[in-house]
């Protein structure tokens, strides 16, 4: 059973503004009946720009119809540049928090929402940003990379309780985490002591990074990567596979793999094709 | 409020025949069977009665019961007890649509060098018979099937299916958590090698299994310890659930034409009453081959957790193959497996029932649900545009 709170309880038994807008100046549609939840929001506005009713309609589990029922009462009577700034946090604060496995039902209360007011300025070409990561749920990479950021998560976990993504296959996971690190700017959290390295110590490092990290990333284009050498700061590689004839194969090397065999390893390492 | 409990397939109330049974062994009866004193042995004497008791449930003697913590328990050891029994064998086989102790056991095992056939079943729920036959070879060391499923109430031929595994010489195991008590079990007229039990789905406690192991069926413990079980399952007994499982397989023995005849007759009433009340409304599974109180019913354009919580509001307590419910964001293997249309899944209710319901809890359920799934679906964007579309 979930932890609800009264307020999330309160707006599912009795939701508020439920229903169609006719001649509504916003009309934001996300979510799909496969997809487990899905909900229609519409806005009209007065003369001066300012939300004067919203209403919704919404298929899905209680805190979906609690955070979309919270999201019209919230709109009303904002103009549109501060409902604009509204986001899935402000959703779930509202409802006095939500359960973390949850928090998706917020996020599409967001995406409906800016659906919306997309819609009203005329931009609904733009449905779809950024390229599709998870595709069982149809996420993209931006969608991700902007809910990390406005909620500050840090695991695949909590991208998946966001957003959905990653909850189905798995096959997205390595994807999504490069998207975390990247958006928080922040490095792996793996130990790191790259002073006062042994030779062997090093070697074995290195070893272990290209299988663990550089070796999966790259056999996901085809590609593959050997240790030939480590001398001194130089560590001897050669590519394989696809890698092998790419014409960026340079890229690739400095860019990716003595990147992260500096992060992961030792910044003073340079990485140089045998 | 009262409650009205239709969940009986997550578990079932403690027959209060079954509590009064227990209470001594909590209280001023403390002793340790294996004790050498009558204080204690007299505790074995009962533990005997109810091996008794449960063995006599589903066909068995009663050196062939073997008593554990739980169902999952059970099939583990079962599983493990065959592998290890047969070292060189590297196969097992199951189904897509078992309970997850052992599909999750199956999905461990085929990371850990076994190679594992999870055999399919169709829409209606039917086990593809051909596939799990096609798939047995040398290297099969066994084959677990459950006896019926948890979520569609749907029978798996265990007795054919036992025979053909049998003539094989493979062991084979059966999951048998939801059908014991509800429907006819015998180990006998089957010919299973190992079967599993749990006392909380027929009104004994939670926390206590059994596994039945044939004679004559190569064995190793899963839990190393004592003498108990005769070394079968060391750690000391859990007296009074041992003693609770043994009153509640005599209750489960006298009852089983009343789940039969009466909880059927009560489960298809509120199945056709809701099937002629509710529009857009559809039966998970083959209706003519289920235990006779689960029905897992799908209300389109609805989501199953919405639909709980509102009849929660009024006591009534059921499950749901939603995927919000469970925590994950997929529906159940279950409903999955049986190719239920994700629409229809996401809307499914499970009701089980037991001899405790009764008929006004019936005609309670079948007048406070359809006024349920109106009111969601006023609110679903799905079902207006159905509507408009009619």
């Amino acid at each position: 059973m979930w932890e609800y709170t009264d307020k999330v309880k309160d707006h599912f038994l009795n939701p508020r503004n439920v229903g169609v807008i006719k001649d509504a100046d916003g009309v934001g549609e996300v979510g799909s009946l496969a997809c487990g939840d899905a909900l229609k929001l519409t806005f009209k506005l007065d003369e001066n720009q300012n939300i004067v009713d919203a209403k919704f309609q919404t298929f899905g589990c209680a805190s979906a119809i609690a955070s979309s029922s919270a999201l019209t009462e919230m709109l009303k009577g904002l103009s549109l540049k501060e409902a604009e700034k509204i986001t899935n946090d402000d959703i779930a604060k509202y409802l006095g928090d939500l359960p973390k496995e949850k928090m998706h039902c917020s996020v599409m209360g967001r995406d409906a929402l800016q659906e919306a007011i997309s819609s009203y300025r005329g931009e609904t070409e733009k449905k779809i940003e950024g390229e599709i990561v998870c595709e069982c749920f149809g996420v993209t990479d931006r969608q991700i990379e902007q809910v990390v950021k406005e909620n500050q998560l840090t695991t695949i976990e909590d991208v998946t309780d966001y957003i959905k993504a990653g909850g189905g296959c798995g096959n997205c996971h390595e994807k999504i985490q490069e998207i975390i690190d990247l958006a928080l700017g922040r490095e792996r959290p793996v130990k790191k002591e790259p002073l006062k390295l042994t030779n062997i110590q090093k070697i074995k490092l290195v070893e272990e990074t290209l299988e663990r990290e550089i070796k999966p990333a790259l056999k996901q284009d085809g590609g593959d990567i050997e240790l030939i050498d480590v001398d001194g700061n130089t560590v001897l590689v050669k590519l394989r596979g696809t890698c092998a004839t790419c014409t960026a194969s340079e890229v690739t090397l400095k860019h990716y793999v003595e990147k992260k065999l500096q992060e992961l390893v030792t910044p003073e390492l340079r990485v140089e094709e045998a | 409020m009262d409650t009205i409990y239709v969940d009986n397939n997550a578990t079932t109330r403690v027959a209060p025949e079954v509590l009064e049974e227990m209470l001594p062994y909590f209280g001023e009866l403390y002793g340790n069977p294996s004790s050498m004193h009558a204080f204690g042995g007299n505790v074995g004497y009962k533990i005997k009665e109810a091996r008794a008791k449960v063995a006599s449930l589903i066909g068995a003697t009663p050196e062939e019961i073997v008593f554990t913590s739980c169902g999952t328990e059970s099939d583990s050891t079962a599983i493990r007890a065959a592998l290890q029994s047969y070292p060189d064998k590297k196969h097992v086989v199951t189904t897509r649509v078992e309970h997850p102790a052992i599909k999750n056991l199956g999905e461990l095992l085929s990371k850990n060098g076994y190679r594992v056939t999870f055999v399919p079943v169709d829409s209606r729920g039917t086990l593809d018979l051909d596939y799990l036959y096609n798939s047995l070879s040398e290297d099969t060391a066994v084959v677990s099937i459950m006896w019926a499923n948890n979520e569609s109430g749907m029978i798996f031929p265990i007795e054919e299916i036992s025979r053909e595994i049998k003539q094989r010489g493979i062991v084979f195991h059966t999951d048998a958590v939801q059908a014991v008590g509800k429907i006819p079990v015998d180990v006998d007229k089957t010919g299973v090698d190992m079967l599993s039990l749990s006392g909380h789905k027929i009104h004994s406690p939670k926390g206590i299994g059994v596994l039945y192991v044939r004679k004559g069926t190569k064995f190793s413990p899963f839990m190393i310890g004592g003498h108990q079980e005769d070394g079968r399952r060391g750690g000391t007994e859990n007296v009074a659930s041992i003693i609770g499982f043994g009153k509640a397989a005599e209750l489960a023995a006298h009852r089983l034409t009343e789940y039969m005849v009466k909880v059927k007759k009560l489960r298809d009433k509120l199945e056709d009453e809701i099937l002629a009340r509710v529009p857009n409304v559809m039966i998970n599974g083959d209706k003519d081959n289920r235990l006779p109180n689960t029905t897992s019913i799908s209300f389109e354009y609805v989501e199953g957790e919405s639909i709980l919580l509102m009849m929660d509001q009024l006591g009534i307590c059921a499950s749901s193959g939603s995927a919000c419910t469970s925590g994950s964001l997929e529906p159940s293997h279950v409903l999955r497996a049986m190719g239920v249309p994700f629409t229809a899944a996401h809307g499914s209710i499970r009701f089980s029932l037991s001899t405790y319901n009764t008929e006004e809890e019936i005609d309670f359920i079948i007048e406070k649900l359809p006024p349920i799934i109106e009111r969601l679906r006023e609110l679903s964007p799905f079902w207006q545009e159905t509507a408009v579309a009619k």
